[in-house]
């Protein structure tokens, strides 16, 4: 008799380890490809997995086996106009009409596709924040908690009147009473039985009749005596403060749109808020983000017109950064978000603003950022603003600049930006 | 050609159930009855065990070359990613069934099949392969059926311990090299040890120690001075005898493999060897398996047992299963061995029971005769080379219409040598069988010779077969020999006038240590 097992809820995924090994033998090849396609996405759907394509030939298993060439002498089927001596045109690229070796030729991949695959969303992001984390983010969860939530645990005994635990206390009562009390009602009926004694033999108005009805009047009174409820009976309900590690931040996106930051630069630039959104992403529950862009006046804007909209006109940077401040000062102030700055800029401001812009970083914007980065893109040397940034660096250290000259600097400079050991 | 009846008569069974969907209890039903005709027709077969599993489960065995056990290994990982991907987008149906020559013979059934196709997955690989599987030489003689799935598990157990102690990554690159030469690393002739675990186990340490010993006996003495060009090639070649498995020679002789590494080394050889049968026996295998589904399901159907809606979903499957387009198909992928097969073995049934004055001529051995017995035999004692040799009939050939092509790279236009006609019928036949021939769809490269007094360098021999040269990846293939081997190792090529010539060389760059080799 056969055995028929039933195996669909045997473990699955036998293949997992294998998997794993095969991404971890073509990490390089991954990695290239997963930095290629950022380049190609745009901000919002970053968060998918991605589909990966390796050229075909790096994971190759080099066999043995017999190349072009030499004589092969094939057999086909469904002969439709050939007598044998019939002499056939060598076909081009070892088309069907029977060019010997065709079927050994399979085997040396003349036309190799790429081996496309998929990678899920979280291998995706795995390879492109291996070894990636955001400055001070630790030192956020750990030390700068600043939201906290209540939570029940069990009763206490004492607390405000609001949380008394009715039902809690008038038990703790009941049982004190029953104790204190238990003496004397043992003692009450002992009267009582000697009082019943009393009465039969000597009747009513004897001296022992009336001293024992005095006695159980006072054990009487002794028991009345016992409070109801007691402050000592008193239960609360006892709540403790749970740190919450904040779950929400907000970014904020500040970009150049003057005459000098053409669509490139902007493209960059855009890049640049894309990485970092998506690590936010990651590491908070909720983000908001707030663009802002600037030339002479700046202006708070969707995420549409800030990328898209063209303007002109000269640079004044610390407009931005005053708007930057108020709506963190109307909107983020409560201490419960995390705040980030990027700002990308062509480096070119006017002149006289330049000192003004430091001021407003260092003042105001940095103590209440966590993190604040500048890139600055530009093919040529620093201009004003980096130089005056670079004294903001020097005594900030949540405050991070660099310069990027073309979309392929992206990523590395955001590694750059965001490695471990500034944290 | 005439229905396969049952000769024996039975009061008429109760039908099978077929309704689409399968449960446990019909393909049981279905089971019984298919070995009860299997057994009518005297096929026999290890007992059976059906695994149901999922689609998922099917691509892990997919992934694992069919095995339900295997070392871990990136490329079965690849395996398994392509497998998943092409799933998805169904562009690629899975197989229906996957089946292990083992003991008891393994078929797995897959959770979304209908019944029918359960069924004709039972008959196919429970009874048609496993049969073969028991019957056929080459796998008696190559094969421990009942040892396999515990030698694999002896083998990854064995791999991931080195794993663990030498790190994943030297593994893996020793997989890699020993990958490369998987096809070069199976005895062709020579019967292979028993496997079983328990001696395997027992056994392994012994031979770490005694292998080592010999290996270092080898190279004991110093490399004495360069010796003049003459004096060498009248010294006698180690391998006396040219040896044609470089996996075993490597494990018995590379100089510097530690003793785990040889046993690696061995345990790929070993699995290569356990596949080296079903890679010659294609068309039969598949095409007995195929002949007897068709065959059991429509005894089944004359006693009445199947349902009309079974027969046709059957016949619609079994159709594709044996189509084979013609040359000039944009389908075409070579000779299908299902259908060729299936053609052969049914028409040697015909020779035997309904032969012509053509078959006579052609089969006179045959003809007639009892056709069970002649199947028997022809199963037992053929692999395809000498099963299309042996058996091919003109009548095939015409159905066919096969044709051969002779391709030679000097000539600038191909010759058809040979069609389906009388003057042609014996060359297509010699011609086809030498293309199952194995040994001349795989280049015959053997290892020559080792400069024992010199750079201890490896020299391994390309024979030409028709001219053919070697494929492009035999660079890479050469670095891996040479990073198993530990120092230079030269390949050459002799043509067909007997002239060597160098080749390949790949260097070691610091000879003597084990990864010195620059692998892309």
């Amino acid at each position: 008799m056969a055995r028929i097992i039933d195996r669909r809820f045997d473990s699955k995924g036998k293949s997992t380890v294998n998997r794993q090994r095969f991404m971890r033998r073509f990490k390089h090849q991954i990695r290239k490809a997963v930095s290629e396609a950022i380049h190609g996405r745009s901000i919002r759907d970053l968060d998918n997995g991605e589909q990966v394509s390796i050229p075909a030939r790096d994971l190759s298993e080099p066999i043995l086996h017999q190349g072009r060439g030499g004589i092969w002498e094939q057999v086909f089927s469904g002969n439709d106009q050939f007598s044998s001596g019939d002499q056939i045109k060598r076909p081009s690229g070892g088309g069907a009409g029977g060019g010997g070796g065709k079927g050994e030729a399979g085997n040396e991949g003349e036309h190799e596709d790429d081996f496309v695959f998929q990678l899920s969303r979280e291998e995706f992001l795995d390879l492109f924040f291996e070894d990636l984390e955001l400055p001070r983010l630790i030192r956020t969860q750990l030390a700068c908690i600043t939201d906290y939530k209540t939570r029940r645990a069990g009763f206490t005994s004492d607390g405000v009147p609001a949380n008394i635990n009715v039902v809690r206390s008038l038990r703790g009562a009941l049982g004190r009473r029953l104790a204190l009390g238990s003496p004397y009602h043992a003692r009450l009926r002992e009267l009582q039985q000697e009082l019943d004694d009393a009465l039969d033999e000597l009747g009513e108005d004897s001296a022992p009749v009336l001293a024992l009805r005095d006695q159980i009047g006072r054990v009487r009174a002794k028991i009345d005596n016992i409070p109801f409820i007691d402050s000592f009976d008193l239960r609360y309900n006892n709540r403790v403060k749970v740190p919450q590690p904040t779950t929400q931040a907000v970014m904020f996106c500040l970009m150049d749109v003057s005459g000098s930051m053409d669509e490139d630069r902007k493209a960059t630039a855009k890049r640049f808020f894309m990485l970092l959104h998506l690590f936010l992403t990651r590491t908070y529950e909720r983000i908001e983000v707030v663009f802002i862009r600037h030339h002479t006046v700046a202006q708070e804007t969707d995420e549409e017109e800030f990328f898209h909209s063209r303007e002109s006109g000269g640079t004044v940077v610390s407009s931005a950064l005053v708007l930057m401040r108020d709506i963190i000062r109307e909107r983020y102030a409560n201490g419960q978000w995390n705040i980030y700055g990027a700002q990308a800029s062509d480096g070119d401001n006017w002149q006289n603003d330049c000192a003004v812009s430091r001021d407003l970083l260092t003042q105001d914007i940095l103590p209440a950022c966590q993190y604040f980065a500048y890139i600055e893109i530009t093919d040529g040397d620093p201009q004003n603003l980096w130089q005056e940034y670079e004294s903001v660096r020097a005594t900030r250290n949540n405050f991070a600049m660099q310069r990027i000259q073309s979309p392929a600097d992206i990523y590395p400079v955001f590694r750059e930006l965001f490695k471990k050991s500034l944290s | 050609m005439k229905r396969a009846t049952n000769t024996r008569h039975k009061p008429a069974p109760a039908p099978l159930p077929a309704t689409s969907e399968w449960s446990f209890d019909s393909i049981e039903q279905y089971h019984t009855e298919i070995a009860r005709v299997a057994k009518d027709y005297g096929l026999d077969t290890y007992p059976v065990q059906i695994e149901i599993i999922t689609a998922e489960q099917m691509m892990d065995a997919y992934a694992s070359v069919g095995m339900p056990v295997n070392y871990h290994h990136w490329s079965f990982g690849k395996q398994f990613i392509s497998t998943e991907k092409s799933y998805r987008r169904g562009q690629m149906g899975l197989a229906y069934e996957i089946v292990i020559n083992s003991d008891p013979c393994i078929a797995y059934l897959m959770e979304e099949n209908t019944l029918t196709m359960q069924g004709l997955v039972i008959a196919h690989a429970a009874y048609g392969h496993n049969s073969f599987f028991k019957g056929n030489y080459l796998f008696r003689t190559w094969t421990n059926a009942d040892a396999i799935i515990d030698y694999l598990l002896f083998a990854r157990n064995y791999i991931t311990e080195c794993e663990e102690r030498y790190g994943e990554e030297e593994v893996e690159l020793l997989l890699d090299s020993c990958h490369a030469l998987m096809n070069m690393g199976v005895d062709r002739y020579r019967r292979p040890g028993k496997l079983s675990v328990a001696q395997e186990k027992l056994r392994q340490q012994e031979r770490e120690e005694y292998l080592q010993s010999q290996v270092n006996d080898l190279w004991r003495t110093l490399p004495a001075q360069e010796l003049r060009d003459d004096e060498r090639s009248r010294r006698p070649r180690f391998p006396a005898e040219p040896e044609e498995n470089l996996l075993y020679f490597i494990e018995k002789n590379a100089p510097l493999l530690e003793p785990w590494q040889r046993e690696v080394v061995r345990i790929v050889r070993k699995v290569a060897q356990y596949f080296f049968p079903q890679r010659q026996t294609q068309v039969m295998n598949e095409g007995w398996a195929t002949y007897w589904h068709y065959t059991l399901l429509n005894t089944l159907y004359d006693e009445g047992l199947l349902a009309d809606s079974f027969m046709l979903e059957f016949l619609q499957s079994h159709t594709n299963v044996v189509a084979q387009p013609p040359y000039n198909s944009r389908w075409y992928s070579g000779l299908n061995p299902y259908a060729l097969g299936f053609a052969m073995w049914r028409d040697i049934r015909r020779i035997c029971e309904d032969p012509d004055e053509e078959d006579r001529r052609w089969f006179p051995e045959i003809a007639g005769s009892d056709w069970r017995e002649t199947f028997d035999f022809a199963m037992r004692n053929f692999k395809d080379e000498s099963f299309i040799a042996q058996y091919l009939s003109p009548r095939v050939m015409r159905d066919f219409r096969l044709f051969a092509v002779l391709d030679d790279d000097r000539e600038d236009k191909l010759k058809v040598s040979a069609i389906h006609d009388e003057s042609g019928f014996q060359r297509v036949r010699e011609i086809l069988s030498e293309q199952y021939n194995l040994g001349n769809r795989e280049p015959n490269v053997q290892v020559w010779n080792v400069d024992l007094r010199g750079d201890r360098s490896l020299t391994l021999r390309h024979q030409q077969h028709q001219r053919r040269p070697l494929g492009d990846s035999t660079e890479e293939v050469m670095k891996h020999v040479a990073r198993l081997w530990g120092f230079t190792v030269r390949l050459e090529t002799v043509d067909e006038a007997g002239e060597a010539r160098l080749i390949h060389e790949a260097k070691v760059e610091r000879p003597g240590r084990y990864a010195g080799v620059e692998v892309a």
